[in-house]
């Protein structure tokens, strides 16, 4: 279990790969290789908005406002999943000052799958793949202008991607 | 009446192709090409080393994004770190293939003259292990698939050059694996031929089945369904089970013969391994 | 290798295009393991790309990105040679950092 002080995680033990194992058992201190990314981040990893299982209140939490649905996203996703599991989802578009992009899946468990923060200069695009539990819309949501857009597209899966 | 039987006897048994139980492999491959190549005309002869991902549009995009930067890279690296580590005695997995084992992997089944017997490029992994003092890893398991999408890889784009020496063990080891391959079996009662070659692109429940042309060019797979690599032989014992029969043990003779007929039918399509698969 | 992290980041022309394959099971917590039991929930939270000591990119993520997870953007800037640092921290509290040259 994580806990968050000042965007810090603290955690009973940390482990540390790529750069030889400290274990800092039974210590609650977590202030050696933290990665800086995280701490220069302004905002917190929105737990909460990962949590929910319903789109509003994923939203909501996330951002709190309205929507609307653009034609100037390109959502790019398969008509059939070939597995649930591997869902490869990207999203480009030619909105104007996007600061950050996020994909809901309505019928998964919580429906926020992933949230990106794009700072000046980085491309309002992104690829990723994604678990799908089932067929589903898939909804990317672009912030632009402090202003938010959406294009949804349905995605069809057979062979689901939480253990169905 | 006589002279034309014996007329007949003199050109059957002339035949260059033929050993005296009239086995013809180039002949079975040919044909075999053409049917799929008739049945799916607009796929490129070498696409069919792809599978599912040469039938199917939607199939094929989500493949080739993911081909970018593939969910097996981490099996290849570690297929390349593993064929590099030397045994107990300080030899090689490279001391035991030509060319050090780097781009033979299109070579694979052979007939091997000593034994009698088909060896497979598993089987040759292991048999060079046990050679070298080490004990054999298993058949489906992460590490075998591990070096033989190292090896695939190092052959991508070769073409399969299976060999099939004019020796009757050979010749009857190829008809047998042909055999295999068109017996029903298990509950289900399908044969190999029934999903790939009866219905290549159409849908078994959720999966788009593979043409049987091409079909091991891409050994060893990465499946989404598995979330892992897996070798020839992991597939083989699946696909048993998958028809509700009762899996051999990998690297059976039945196996070996079957691999063995399967690759020699794909002579002159590209190795496409490691591959993806659903 | 002992990092996690593998990275192509090329520069072209412009931009910087940046792709990145994580080794990582990326567990949703609702997979069940041969015994029945639930796998626990192991999951990459927080992904940063930083060039010249600013963040370019940062992912937040859930438990429905995929096993050994994949990301690609493009940055503005970013030339031949340069360096691009990537870390990630999950819900467990582990963490990765590595550093790329910019081909």
């Amino acid at each position: 279990m994580t806990t968050f002080e000042e965007g810090f995680p603290v955690t009973r033990r940390l482990v540390l790969r790529g750069a030889g194992s400290v274990a800092l058992a039974g210590l609650g201190i977590a202030s050696l290789g933290v990665p800086t990314g995280l701490a220069a981040a302004n905002d917190k990893y929105p737990e909460e908005a990962f949590r929910q299982k319903d789109n509003k209140e994923a939203i909501k939490l996330l951002y709190g406002l309205p929507i609307e649905p653009s034609d100037k996203i390109k959502l790019d996703a398969p008509e059939i999943a070939e597995n649930g599991a591997v869902v490869p989802i990207s999203v480009s578009t030619s909105l104007a000052d996007v600061t950050s992009i996020a994909f809901v899946v309505p019928e998964n468990p919580n429906v926020l799958a992933a949230y990106y923060k794009i700072p000046q200069g980085t491309m309002p695009n992104v690829a990723n793949r994604l678990k799908m539990a089932k067929t589903s819309n898939v909804i990317v949501i672009v912030e632009s202008a402090g202003k938010l857009f959406s294009a949804t597209k349905e995605v069809k899966v057979t062979v689901g991607g939480c253990g169905g | 009446m006589r002279f034309w039987l014996t007329t007949l006897a003199i050109l059957w048994v002339a035949h260059p192709a033929c050993a005296a139980d009239g086995i013809d492999p180039a002949a079975d491959a040919r044909a075999f090409r053409n049917f799929f190549v008739q049945k799916f005309p607009n796929v490129k002869l070498e696409d069919f080393a792809n599978g599912p991902y040469a039938l199917n549009e939607d199939m094929r995009r989500q493949w080739e994004e993911k081909e970018q930067f593939p969910p097996y890279e981490f099996s290849l690296e570690m297929g390349k770190e593993l064929f590099a580590k030397p045994f107990v005695n300080g030899k090689h997995y490279a001391d035991c293939f030509p060319d050090r084992g780097i781009g033979v992997r299109q070579d694979y089944p052979q007939f091997d003259d000593k034994s009698g017997k088909v060896v497979t490029l598993e089987l040759a992994l292991n048999r060079c292990r046990e050679a070298n003092g080490e004990r054999a890893i298993t058949y489906t398991g992460d590490d075998m698939a591990a070096l033989t999408a190292y090896m695939a890889f190092t052959s991508r784009g070769k073409p399969f050059n299976i060999k099939i020496p004019d020796d009757p063990r050979a010749l009857e080891a190829y008809e047998n694996g042909k055999r295999y391959f068109y017996t029903r079996r298990g509950q289900l009662n399908f044969s190999c031929a029934t999903c790939h070659v009866q219905n290549p692109g159409e849908r078994l429940r959720a999966e788009v089945l593979a043409p049987a042309l091409g079909i091991l060019n891409a050994m060893p797979i990465y499946r989404s369904e598995w979330g892992s690599m897996g070798t020839t032989s992991r597939r083989f014992t699946t696909c048993n089970s998958q028809v509700r029969g009762v899996p051999l043990e990998p690297q059976s003779d039945e196996y070996r013969d079957l691999e063995y007929f399967l690759s020699y039918v794909s002579n002159g399509l590209p190795i496409s391994g490691p591959g993806s698969r659903p | 290798m002992a990092s996690s992290i593998r990275v192509r980041a090329i520069a072209n022309g412009e931009t910087t295009d940046v792709q990145t394959l994580i080794q990582h099971p990326m567990d949703s917590g609702f997979i069940k393991d041969d015994k029945g039991a639930f796998i626990p929930a192991h999951y990459i939270k927080e992904l940063t790309f930083e060039h010249n000591g600013k963040p370019v990119f940062i992912a937040d993520w859930g438990t429905a990105v995929s096993k050994d997870p994949y990301v690609k953007f493009a940055f503005k800037g970013g030339a031949k040679g340069d360096d691009l640092k990537v870390s990630w921290i999950d819900n467990k509290g582990e963490s990765d950092i590595a550093t790329f040259k910019i081909q």
